[in-house]
């Protein structure tokens, strides 16, 4: 139950604030214009941001993968997780998993009729890597694996494509060192080229079936990767828990590790924490020019009125309750920016949530981070409110300056003030 | 006289001149600070872009472009710079070199990189190899089986100084040629990527392991003034009319960077335009405040016949002197932040690695552009007088009437 007292004290604020509409209405002007431009920069960022992490994700790493331990940082082709049937059925049981393939890697020469270049072979399994990356739709000429017969079919980067001079159809043969340390060789026709628009992955991959991967190189049922995809980002933590205590009932699970995308790009989170900083320090300078751009309003409020407040405190009016009004007046101004801040700027990042922003024209550049064509700004709780809420912080500080004013008005002296 | 009579003015209420001169000032200094500490990010990464063995131009035999095979060299290179050499300005420096995709391998482990036939003379200021080696020796100009590699490939490798290192490619007539090297440097780069991608080696030895005879396969040149690029290239390619050589600059070998100073560009207009709006509404504010308060003086003038044009201009004299004061002290800042922090560079090393995923180094140095403080300057005089106009409408449209019967 409000005390009678504040209820009039709100009602008198409220009327002051609009004794001169134009004024308010450009002080609020700007504290809504600087919501805006918070939530969408914001909203954008984060955006691209889970943009930029999904794509890198699906082009290749995964949201997770179980590996054997060491193998990350050596690349060494005798650390396999010798197998990964029983640590599959393990997963496949964690309900957050979306999907999951395997994967095997090595350096390899790949030679076409006159040329020959070093590539990393990349052993997938047709039938499942399309559910857990991108690779599928980045094919621009010919097809992707089939699915059980053709074993000596290959993919190949447009790059290496480029490099090799080969089109669909011509053969290559593939020459490398086998796990047990053996000549690996085998020749393989080119059924599919793909284009992922990131360099070194279309210069520097070749994609063979896992079967015939594991046959080249002596591998028997071994694979280095198993790749998976969660239902969502943030159920990468849950499913990462999970795995961990399911490798402990697994007899090969002490020798492995899981990994999350964190740690299989590790540079992606950091960038992220650049931009992200950057951002804060841009957008914290922003918000300190409009509470300098405001001041001015709450400063003038109180001293066109100096006449009436040293009536209202020659009537009895203490000067606490003065500093109180004055605050309550400059709060509902805030409010009714920082308002109408947060419903203009949902409404058009929301817009622009729905229908993307066309980045085309800075495509080079996203490419290298792993995004493309259009990014979708991703307003959440976060980047709806913690703009405003900075705004709200320092145009209430600001609004501190000028009412603290009015405990050293006297009376006398503010009632004969012009 | 105009102008004293709005500069006494505006100082009839200084805490609130102050105030609003505070927050152009403020605008002001982000707008050039930030965008010159931003520009300093863009242009190490050209810098970097450009050593790393790219240059602000190249010249390749025809084809090799598009597929950098060592069936297509420059057979005379000493003949081409010859011919060149007129369209140089000042201090332009150039290297030739051999460059080839090869495999490396050891005991251990095999990569796929570039090998570069350098001559280490001429690498110097062209190219970051010129800088010489963290460890051991560079290679020398008739180094036989001497090689230099990056830190991180060593480590790949697990090998050290002195061990053995076999390089494989393709020779002149497509045979698979190998050979083995001796690793006696390691240089260090800013990217690890760049430190796993080249290999060094003297020119000569390369064109022995290639059987290219005298041939390069690229020359690289680079100007002290990036801004030149264009102009130099066209005059390359005139003197080279007729021969089959292609001409490359930076921004054909580097798209990526390219694009990403166009994106920046255009995010530094719309920044400006950001903080201007910011400040925008509180000139509005206060220029009109400033009116209304003085609507009686307004009102006398008119009575005594002052046009109301003279009424306008005089309220755009008064915002036009805050504008110009706020901006030249935010300009003063700004510089003497610059400076200041141009000194010693802005050490970003704790977020290293997120910076070399964006092919940034760590430690940033700004970069004053006169273009970026002009438009920062342009858009707060321009703008803010354009926006005072509405206040001084409201100003020069006071009738007497009016004037006198508000209080």
């Amino acid at each position: 139950m409000q005390s009678p007292q504040v209820n009039m004290d709100m009602q008198m604020a409220w009327r002051n604030v609009w004794r001169n509409p134009r004024r308010t209405w450009l002080t609020v002007g700007a504290i809504c214009f600087a919501c805006m431009v918070l939530i969408f920069m914001l909203s954008f960022q984060f955006g691209s941001y889970e943009t930029m992490i999904n794509s890198s994700v699906k082009i290749n790493t995964g949201h997770l993968q179980v590996q054997a331990a060491g193998y990350f940082d050596k690349k060494n082709m005798r650390r396999v997780i010798n197998d990964p049937k029983p640590v599959m059925q393990m997963i496949s049981a964690i309900k957050q998993v979306e999907a999951m393939t395997v994967r095997a890697n090595t350096f390899s020469l790949v030679s076409s009729e006159d040329r020959t270049y070093g590539a990393m072979i990349v052993g997938i399994d047709p039938a499942h890597e399309p559910e857990v990356s991108t690779l599928k739709q980045l094919i621009r000429k010919g097809e992707f694996l089939p699915e059980k017969t053709g074993s000596d079919r290959a993919l190949i980067g447009s790059l290496l494509a480029r490099n090799l001079k080969v089109v669909i159809g011509d053969e290559l043969t593939i020459l490398g060192q086998g796990k047990d340390g053996s000549v690996a060789a085998s020749i393989v026709t080119i059924c599919g080229i793909f284009k992922s628009g990131i360099d070194g992955f279309d210069r520097n991959t070749l994609h063979i079936p896992i079967k015939t991967f594991q046959a080249v190189y002596f591998m028997d049922a071994a694979v280095h990767e198993i790749v998976i995809n969660a239902n969502s980002l943030h159920d990468v933590a849950a499913v990462k828990k999970e795995i961990i205590n399911g490798l402990k009932n697994i007899p090969e699970g002490k020798k492995l590790v899981v990994m999350d995308w964190d740690e299989l790009v590790p540079g992606l989170t950091q960038a992220i924490r650049i931009d992200l900083i950057s951002g804060i320090i841009f957008w914290f300078l922003l918000v300190l020019v409009v509470a300098f751009s405001i001041l001015n309003t709450f400063l003038m409020a109180i001293f066109e009125r100096t006449r009436e407040f040293g009536v209202m405190m020659a009537i009895g009016t203490t000067p606490q309750r003065l500093v109180k009004l004055l605050l309550y007046e400059s709060n509902f101004m805030t409010i009714v920016g920082v308002g109408l801040g947060i419903i203009i700027g949902c409404g058009i990042t929301g817009l622009f949530q729905v229908y993307g922003i066309d980045m085309s024209g800075a495509s080079e550049m996203l490419k290298q981070y792993g995004i493309s064509g259009r990014i979708y700004p991703r307003l959440s709780l976060i980047t709806a409110f913690a703009g405003p809420v900075l705004v709200w912080i320092i145009t209430i500080a600001v609004a501190f300056y000028p009412a603290m004013k009015i405990k050293k008005l006297q009376p006398i002296e503010a009632m004969t003030h012009v | 006289m105009e102008f004293q009579i709005a500069w006494r003015n505006i100082w009839r209420n200084p805490r609130r001149t102050v105030i609003i001169m505070i927050a152009v000032i403020i605008g002001v200094w982000t707008m050039i600070a930030l965008t010159s500490l931003m520009r300093g990010m863009v242009a190490d990464m050209l810098d970097r872009g450009i050593a790393t063995l790219t240059g602000d131009i190249k010249i390749y035999p025809a084809g090799f472009h598009d597929d950098p095979s060592i069936s297509f060299q420059i057979n005379d290179a000493d003949f081409v710079l010859s011919k060149i050499a007129n369209a140089f300005p000042e201090d332009t420096q150039y290297a030739s070199r051999v460059r080839v995709n090869a495999i490396a391998s050891n005991a251990r482990h095999s990569a796929g990189l570039t090998l570069v036939g350098i001559d280490p003379g001429q690498e110097k200021g062209v190219s970051f190899i010129g800088n010489g080696v963290l460890d051991g020796r560079m290679i020398s100009r008739d180094d036989k089986n001497a090689i230099v590699v990056g830190q991180a490939l060593l480590e790949k490798f697990e090998t050290r100084i002195g061990r053995k290192l076999i390089l494989m490619s393709q020779d002149r007539q497509n045979e698979i040629t190998s050979k083995a090297y001796k690793i006696v440097g390691v240089f260090r780069s800013k990217l690890a990527s760049t430190e796993k991608q080249f290999v060094f080696v003297s020119k000569s030895s390369a064109q022995n392991m290639l059987g290219m005879e005298n041939g390069v396969s690229e020359i690289s040149i680079v100007l002290a003034d990036h801004e030149k690029t264009g102009r130099v290239a066209e005059s390359i390619s005139t003197a080279l009319n007729g021969s089959d050589l292609e001409i490359y600059t930076w921004k054909d070998l580097l798209p990526m960077l390219k694009s990403y100073m166009e994106v920046f560009d255009g995010f530094i207009v719309l920044w400006f335009l950001v903080i201007f709006v910011a400040m925008a509404f509180g000139i509005v504010n206060t220029m009109l405040m400033a009116v209304y308060e003085r609507m009686r003086e307004f009102g006398l003038l008119k009575a005594l016949g002052m046009k109301p044009a003279l009424i306008l201009r005089s309220v755009l004299i008064e915002s036009g002197i805050i504008l110009a004061i706020g901006a030249f002290a935010g300009n003063l800042l700004a510089i003497g932040l610059v400076m200041i922090i141009a000194a010693t560079g802005i050490d970003l090393s704790a977020l290293a690695s997120g910076l070399e995923y964006a092919g940034v180094s760590s430690i940033i140095y700004p970069e004053l552009v006169l273009k970026d403080v002009f438009l920062a300057n342009g858009v707060v005089m321009v703008l803010g007088l354009a926006v005072s106009i509405y206040p001084a409408v409201k100003a020069s449209r006071i009738t007497p009437v009016e004037a006198m019967a508000h209080t």
